[in-house]
């Protein structure tokens, strides 16, 4: 091969910082933060704008499981137009009254659980959830007339792999279960995860919290108790553990811990 | 050139399969096949990532310091599927939900890694990129029949269309619910790698010590 075959010298500052060898210190730094730099700006560019169509997304899931569980969904409907009829309230726990104290359409349920002015940390606590928040969002459902028809209220609690999030609809006499959903959960699927199963979430209406005593009597389990079937709901085949956290969580919310002074209220009929 | 950019997209397919001749990115394949329509999305988003990582990762090569080029993969790799992530979030928000740690995962998935410094480090860019679509889709072939294994006859559905009725809904068919869980998809690797070496021998690996056999007297 003759001479002329060889490259030039490349020309340039640029052309010759390419052409050096990459193993050099300098390159190896310049090669690491550039990429770092190019990289991170591709990232940060796409989570801030795509945020909005995410938090939209959770939004609308949030509202479709609201729906769902006070059985008013139909395939196709407008989510968010259908969301208007439910009126968003914040309850005091400890008082089970409504609360003045915040905005519901901006409070945050999941903050509120982590902020230690807001929330307490459990003593006793079969859900297994941790710290519980003194204030939750419930849902009122109102009928044609302005009259209550049901109330939705958030449940949360662990399973088997994992913790349960969901809502629990009931009637407007403070007792009677109307459904019972959850949005979000690992569970196993086939086995577990069979709480989404439509045939069994049937189960759950019609069934009664409290017994003619006024104690909650509710529970799900493979064999019905002294309660009688007005209080039991079959436990799931295959899944104990997470039936048996159902049973802890619906338990714990229904409870004197959770819902039960605001469930007492509506009963009476004092909102 | 024709020919051998074919190859780069059939050869992954069955001769040199990421999954049953290399054995790489077993994991997901575990943890993402009880249900078709989520082995799917996997398949997609991997083989997203393998090209295009493989194609920047080729066009970079020639500057990439030896010494960091492993960092400098996994920045190009973690990037992209963050990418895929946030972008399922926002259009795909359901299976996104099913996916959930899975799709972070691509991140650590063998067949990623192993495209990049196998291949797309001595590579141009155009050969690099379709070899990635090619091993992501051998490892979504894969994927795929394990899937229809699975959700066929764990839970009696392809993509959620009842095929089968099962008990639970009023049918006949009793499922079998090993195969929702991870183990069985261990089982049915196992088998289709033994298949796919008794149609194509070639692939049986040589052994590395020969079994002594007892002398007859």
């Amino acid at each position: 091969m003759s001479d002329t075959q060889t490259p030039q010298a490349p020309k340039g500052a640029i052309a010759r910082f390419l052409a050096a060898s990459p193993d050099s210190v300098g390159k190896t730094i310049f090669v690491a933060v550039a990429i770092c730099l190019v990289a991170s700006m591709i990232v940060s560019v796409a989570a801030v704008s795509l945020r909005p169509v995410q938090e939209a997304n959770k939004l609308r899931d949030k509202q479709l499981n609201i729906l769902q569980v006070a059985g008013v969904y139909e395939p196709g409907m407008d989510v968010a137009k259908a969301f208007a009829n439910f009126e968003p309230q914040i309850l005091e726990l400890a008082t089970g009254a409504f609360s003045d104290a915040f905005d519901p359409a901006t409070f945050d349920d999941a903050a509120a659980a982590d902020d230690p002015e807001l929330s307490i940390a459990l003593d006793n606590d079969p859900a297994a959830i941790g710290r519980q928040s003194k204030f939750r969002t419930v849902y009122l459902l109102k009928d044609a007339n302005g009259a209550l028809d049901k109330v939705i209220l958030p449940i949360r609690g662990y399973g088997l792999w994992s913790t349960l999030y969901g809502f629990i609809a009931i009637e407007e006499n403070g007792n009677d279960i109307f459904g019972l959903q959850f949005y979000q959960h690992g569970e196993t699927p086939g086995l577990g995860a069979e709480v989404d199963n439509p045939k069994w979430k049937a189960l759950w209406k019609g069934k009664k919290l409290f017994d003619e005593n006024g104690d909650l009597k509710i529970s799900v389990a493979k064999s019905m108790g002294a309660a009688g079937p007005d209080h039991h709901i079959d436990a799931l085949a295959g899944a104990t553990l997470t039936s048996r956290g159902v049973d802890n969580l619906v338990n714990f919310w229904m409870g004197d811990q959770g819902y039960a002074l605001f469930l007492a209220k509506l009963k009476a009929g004092e909102l | 050139m024709a020919q051998k950019r074919r190859d780069l997209l059939i050869d992954p397919l069955v001769d040199n399969n990421p999954i049953t001749l290399q054995v790489l990115g077993i994991c997901s394949a575990l943890a993402v096949t009880s249900s078709l329509k989520v082995a799917l999305v996997m398949a997609i988003a991997v083989t997203f990532v393998t090209a295009f990582s493989s194609m920047f990762i080729s066009m970079l090569r020639s500057q990439i310091p030896s010494s960091i080029r492993i960092i400098v993969q996994m920045v190009i790799i973690a990037s992209l599927v963050i990418l895929v992530d946030q972008i399922l979030k926002a259009y795909a928000f359901e299976i996104s939900k099913t996916l959930s740690v899975f799709v972070g995962l691509i991140i650590t998935n063998c067949i990623v890694m192993g495209r990049a410094e196998a291949f797309a480090m001595q590579n141009p860019p155009i050969a690099s990129f379709l070899d990635g679509i090619g091993n992501g889709m051998g490892y979504g072939l894969i994927l795929m029949l394990v899937g229809i294994i699975r959700e066929l006859f764990g839970s009696g559905s392809l993509f959620g269309v009842t095929i089968l009725q099962t008990v639970n809904n009023g049918g006949w068919y009793v499922p079998n619910g090993l195969l929702l869980l991870p183990p069985s998809a261990f089982f049915v690797i196992g088998l289709l790698i033994w298949a796919f070496r008794t149609w194509k021998p070639a692939q049986v690996e040589e052994r590395e010590f020969k079994i002594q056999t007892v002398e007859e007297h």
